[in-house]
């Protein structure tokens, strides 16, 4: 399993462009993803449950990665998170 | 005849039959059904088609418009692809035994309406993209094709509104003209009609479905269109069109040049915008950037004090849009002749003399602030200038800065992203010509306002109509401080440009190209114009004006 942890510095928070990017990253991995913002969580495929979470510049995420490629789906939802968000 | 108002997007005229851009009219089944598996498959089929129409609209919106508009269709088809809502379609169909465009309706209408409770501002609107992919799902469901809305005919559509969707999927090739009931000038819709050179009516209240099959024109530079017009109008307003489009071809051909004298110098032509309604007009007429964005408008159009995040929306929309290019925002220019009512100005003697501009904005600390922080926050999004206006001494030039550093370091401290940013000072004042040298050693450009320029250095009312026999616009004590103020600059490496009035008069273009002008920012039509003088200069001749 591997860590994410990421700080929304994006004005506008994940919406709907950026959270677009995030869900087809991870569809072209193996691997399964959850996103955490404090107690809530979802499964970083579920496009609109992402959306709906709301999640705002300053907001601290932490994404959990499980599968056989995890390394490599790690680092590529990183690098999105840093380019987009 | 029939006359009918609304907001023309661009000064344009179309003349054609009108069609009526409406989704024939489908009535969704609620009745139970027995065969659900068939109903799971003709869902599934439709979504799948969706999709690959997102993915299409995708590739053409990259092509039209750029990958920024494109992307939207992008989340489209990840939208379409979402298990949740495809689960809660399932399950309507299954459960309910209810059909697949009943099932479509209730689930997407459920989604839109958590997006449409949030109480985010942003989030909140996306129940537009909801509606938008139920409405490409029951399309395929009932077969209903783009084609058949728009007809086959050059037409000039009429319709209630247009999703971006919907938009893209025009056939420009049959498009003379759009009118909307509803829409923005900010509006997708718009935006695109715009840089297409499409004329566009919205908000037109109006506009109805009886239209459909008439003679109709839109003229654009009186935001109104005409129903059935009299054959005096029509005449009137063809040759009207006809003297547009060879205007229009002549400076089509300037598009994508350099403007460049023929001994080779060349000059930035921006444009003069008020606000972000205007963006569309830049890339049309091909600017160079911007060299004036009046920001009064977000006060001007507001009830009360704009916040920040309105501001920021604003600034970040003309930046984000128009990068690389140089956007140049100036700070507040209110006071004067331009007065709002939640500011509580006292009434002035004298207001052109008197608490305006940057004077407000430094008596005012919190709310320059505000301003400042909107406007560095979208310096992360592309190439911002930041522009003081009615600047009289360097130490009101240090005190901005002084507070914008202070604004700079509150948002590092929140870790806000802040990008690389210019800094300029409207000359408008004979003071600030004079003290051009130590303005210029504190800023990297210049910007002079003519039009308060001249009415502050002849003493003339630039509102008061019984003055013209006094007023020369071209007074030598002008020019002369326009070239004071561009030696001053080019002696501290700072750039000079002219963003008033005369700065679009074809008159003094060789003038002004000759004192070593570095830009001048026009109104958007007028830079093609000017393109052309200036391609036809040759600075090695004699001069043609005899001020010089």
């Amino acid at each position: 399993m591997k860590e994410v942890r990421y700080v929304i510095t994006d004005p506008l928070g994940i919406h709907a462009r950026p959270a677009g990017i995030l869900v087809r990253t991870l569809k072209q991995f193996k691997s399964s993803a959850v996103l955490f913002k404090g107690d809530v969580n979802v499964d970083m495929k579920a496009l609109m449950k992402l959306m709906g979470l709301g999640i705002k510049q300053g907001d601290a995420i932490l994404v959990r990665i499980e599968g056989e490629d995890e390394d490599s789906c790690a680092a590529a939802l990183e690098k999105e998170l840093k380019d987009n968000l | 005849m029939q006359v009918a108002t609304g907001k023309s997007v661009l000064n344009g005229i179309a003349i054609g039959k009108i069609k009526v851009y409406k989704a024939p009219k489908v009535e969704i089944d609620a009745s139970i059904i027995s065969d659900t598996e068939k109903e799971l498959e003709r869902f599934e089929n439709a979504r799948q088609k969706a999709i690959e129409q997102q993915n299409a609209l995708y590739e053409k919106a990259l092509l039209d418009a750029g990958e920024d508009s494109a992307m939207v269709f992008m989340v489209h088809a990840e939208m379409l692809d979402d298990e949740d809502l495809i689960d809660a379609t399932r399950e309507i169909i299954t459960k309910q035994k209810h059909s697949a465009e009943y099932a479509t309706k209730v689930a997407f209408d459920n989604q839109a309406k958590v997006f449409a409770s949030m109480d985010d501002e942003y989030m909140k609107n996306r129940d537009a993209d909801i509606y938008d992919i139920q409405q490409a799902i029951l399309n395929v469901l009932f077969g209903i094709s783009n084609d058949a809305m728009q007809g086959t005919e050059p037409a000039i559509l009429v319709a209630k509104d247009l999703t971006p969707s919907e938009t893209v999927k025009l056939d420009k090739s049959l498009l003379l003209g759009i009118i909307t009931k509803e829409g923005s000038l900010n509006s997708h819709t718009a935006i695109l009609a715009r840089s297409m050179g499409i004329p566009a009516l919205v908000q037109c209240a109006e506009a109805s479905e009886d239209w459909d099959g008439k003679e109709g024109i839109i003229d654009g530079y009186n935001h109104c269109a005409y129903v059935e017009p009299t054959p005096d109008l029509h005449q009137t307003l063809k040759k009207k069109q006809d003297e547009d489009l060879k205007k229009k071809a002549l400076l089509e051909e300037l598009k994508g040049k350099d403007n460049t004298t023929i001994d080779g110098r060349t000059i930035k032509v921006y444009a003069n915008i008020g606000g972000p309604s205007d963006i569309g007009l830049v890339q049309q007429n091909d600017a160079g950037g911007v060299g004036l964005f009046r920001s009064e408008f977000v006060y001007l159009n507001s009830k009360d004090y704009p916040t920040e995040e309105e501001q920021f929306q604003s600034y970040r929309l003309a930046v984000e849009t128009l990068a690389p290019k140089q956007v140049i925002i100036r700070t507040c220019d209110i006071g004067a002749d331009k007065q709002v009512d939640y500011m509580d100005m006292k009434k002035e003697e004298n207001p052109a003399l008197g608490v305006r501009a940057i004077r407000i904005c430094l008596t005012r600390k919190e709310f320059f602030k505000t301003q400042l922080r909107a406007l560095l926050r979208a310096s992360a999004y592309g190439n911002l200038g930041i522009m003081f206006p009615m600047i009289i001494s360097a130490r009101e030039l240090r005190e901005c800065k002084e507070i914008l550093e202070e604004c700079r370091q509150e948002l590092l401290q929140k870790n806000v992203s802040i990008g690389e940013f210019s800094i300029g000072v409207m000359i408008e004042t004979p003071a600030a010509v004079m003290i051009a040298d130590e303005l210029a050693a504190e800023c990297d450009f210049f910007s002079i306002g003519t039009n308060d320029l001249t009415q502050y250095t002849l003493a003339i009312d630039r509102q008061n109509a019984g003055l013209d026999p006094f007023l020369d616009t071209h007074h030598p004590a002008i020019l002369r401080e326009i070239k004071m103020t561009i030696d001053a600059g080019h002696r501290h490496n700072t750039w000079v440009g002219i963003c008033g009035e005369l700065g679009a008069d074809p008159s003094l273009t060789e003038t002004f190209v000759r004192m070593g002008v570095d830009e001048l920012s026009v109104n958007p039509v007028s830079i093609l114009p000017l393109r052309k003088i200036i391609r036809g200069l040759d600075l090695r001749n004699e001069p043609k004006d005899a001020s010089q």
